[in-house]
């Protein structure tokens, strides 16, 4: 096993019990904007989708990482502004 | 342009402080008074990696890229902008399918990319991006059919359903496993391997979420967030990169506790709610052990309001229905009057009301009502022999005494708001045919029990002219 196999492991379980931490105390009435933005949260891929997309590779490669590119910008922009425009709506008389 | 911008140390260090913000952000979301402030930074460092990413010195052709972020760009702030708060379940599960190709995407495309070679680890990150991927690509279109009613929202079920499901899961393992180890056994080259494999993914994401009914829709919406940010996670072990790694398990971790809640407040595991096809056979037989008795009795509009008025303290239910008839304006229109009347308002909140977590809730917001207004079972049911008037709009399963009294129903067992216990209760319903999961409720036959059949919003919208008249 190479040590950075084990960096990127050692990063992954403790983003997963530092995900449950931060979720445990989010209150029902946020539910549907805690899970849109976290949706957009997930169009991370996009950072691989541009590298794919933008190296030097083989054209299959530039194709399929381009796809992902728009996807994924649809995933990240649509799901940040539509989380902010729900967000926007809960207001305390 | 600079060098030290572009470099590895730059880059990475950026990508450090990405995950910060997306960590502040989460953390800021627990909050109505932060939480929008929290989505913000969060996109900031969505931004930032963004940025970063684009600048770094092994991208060296951007013509594409760029038609494809604004295109993207384009679609998604569009959809955004105009979608309906009730048709909100439909757009995220959209989103989040395209967070699932695109991951697949990104796996593919590493995968064909004959200059990169990659060691059996990230063959086998390949794998799980790819499907994992795949499966939310596919189950999030069909929960999307399924939500926006262009598929039927019953559950599909079929004869052999596990065994076709388990057949396909060992399928993708052969090819998974062969594409890590590249025998040469399977006679087909690494092209058709992948092209196999994301067959397989998106026929698996098909059959998982077939069998789920529109009730239990919060469930698997909620647990194809969870895979969206798994999927992300894995392609961090294709590429090496710790921000799609940290982000990816945030959001699976997210959806995972989310789905949970949700499974919690039917009192179901995920197994069954995965696999039992809930609402898809009639539960007539679960009635045995207490007949239901009594009369519907039905109510008009001018009665409704006298009691109404006379009340000290109104609870609103409600449900998928008011959803259904965008009732939730009149709703807040009516509680304010309710109000200047002096009487108190609040709102019994389902976890599981609607079609997504926290869908009632969002509705209620946009027509203006106040979130502290808004309160969950285990808070309302301790007080409710003190509500004069329980208004259930549109909600069926998530009052249905049966789940605290039949022994032999289906939902019995589940934690429900105790609208039978108020003193009175007005029930806002079409016409007597049973909820989603066809269940027979019981509240409708109770001695305190008023039918106000009609349309939700044409109901509430006529005692808001008595009010006022």
């Amino acid at each position: 096993m190479d040590s950075l196999f084990i960096m990127l492991l050692f990063v992954l379980i403790l983003a997963i019990f530092l995900g449950f931490e931060l979720i445990n105390k989010v209150p029902s009435t946020l539910h549907t904007p805690l899970m849109s933005g976290a949706n957009a949260i997930s169009g991370i891929t996009i950072v691989g989708a541009i590298l794919s997309s933008g190296s030097d590779s083989v054209l299959l490669t530039t194709i399929l990482g381009t796809g992902a590119v728009f996807f994924a910008t649809i995933n990240v922009v649509g799901g940040y502004l539509v989380t902010n425009r729900m967000l926007g709506m809960f207001k305390k008389k | 342009m600079n060098m030290f911008f572009q470099s590895e140390l730059f880059v990475n260090l950026s990508y450090i402080l990405a995950s910060i913000l997306f960590i502040f952000g989460l953390k800021m979301l627990s909050s109505p008074e932060t939480a929008q402030r929290g989505n913000l930074i969060s996109a900031l460092g969505m931004l930032l990696a963004i940025i970063v990413t684009l600048m770094g010195n092994n991208i060296i052709s951007y013509q594409w890229l760029t038609i494809a972020l604004i295109a993207g760009a384009i679609v998604g702030a569009s959809a955004a902008s105009f979608v309906k708060m009730t048709t909100m379940p439909e757009l995220v599960a959209l989103f989040n399918g395209f967070g699932g190709i695109a991951s697949l995407l990104v796996g593919s495309a590493e995968f064909l990319n004959i200059t990169s070679a990659l060691n059996a680890i990230a063959l086998t990150a390949v794998f799980f991006t790819v499907l994992i991927g795949g499966v939310t690509f596919t189950g999030s279109l069909l929960a999307f059919g399924k939500l926006s009613e262009i598929i039927n929202g019953k559950p599909f079920l079929y004869f052999g359903q596990r065994t076709v499901l388990t057949i396909f899961i060992v399928l993708s393992f052969i090819l998974g496993i062969e594409i890590v180890i590249d025998s040469g056994l399977l006679g087909i080259s690494r092209f058709y391997l992948l092209v196999s494999l994301i067959i397989s993914a998106l026929i698996l994401g098909v059959l998982l979420t077939a069998p789920i009914g529109g009730a239990d829709m919060p469930v698997i919406i909620a647990l194809l967030n969870s895979y969206s940010g798994v999927a992300a996670a894995a392609a961090g072990f294709v590429i090496n990169n710790n921000v799609l790694i940290v982000a990816g398990s945030l959001v699976g971790a997210s959806g995972l506790i989310l789905t949970n809640i949700m499974c919690k407040a039917m009192n179901r595991s995920l197994m069954n709610v995965l696999f039992g096809g809930f609402g898809a056979v009639s539960s007539s037989e679960g009635n045995k052990s207490g007949e239901i008795q009594g009369e519907v009795k039905p109510i008009n509009a001018s009665d409704a309001y006298l009691i109404l008025e006379a009340a000290n303290s109104v609870l609103f239910v409600p449900g998928y229905g008011m959803a259904v008839s965008q009732a939730q304006h009149s709703v807040r229109e009516l509680g304010e009057l309710l109000e200047e009347n002096g009487c108190e308002v609040n709102y019994g909140i389902h976890p599981v009301a609607g079609r997504m977590p926290g869908h009632m809730n969002v509705l209620l917001a946009e027509a203006n009502v106040s979130y502290d207004l808004l309160v969950e079972p285990d808070d309302v049911n301790p007080i409710m022999d003190t509500v004069d008037v329980c208004v259930v709009i549109g909600a069926n399963d998530v009052v249905n005494p049966d789940a605290r009294e039949n022994e032999g129903s289906p939902i019995y067992g589940m934690p429900v708001i105790e609208a039978d216990r108020a003193k009175t209760v007005f029930i806002l319903k079409r016409s007597m045919a049973s909820g989603f999961a066809g269940i027979d409720n019981p509240l409708f036959l109770k001695e305190n029990s008023r039918m106000l059949f009609g349309d939700a919003k044409e109901s509430i919208s006529t005692l808001v002219s008595e009010f006022k008249s």
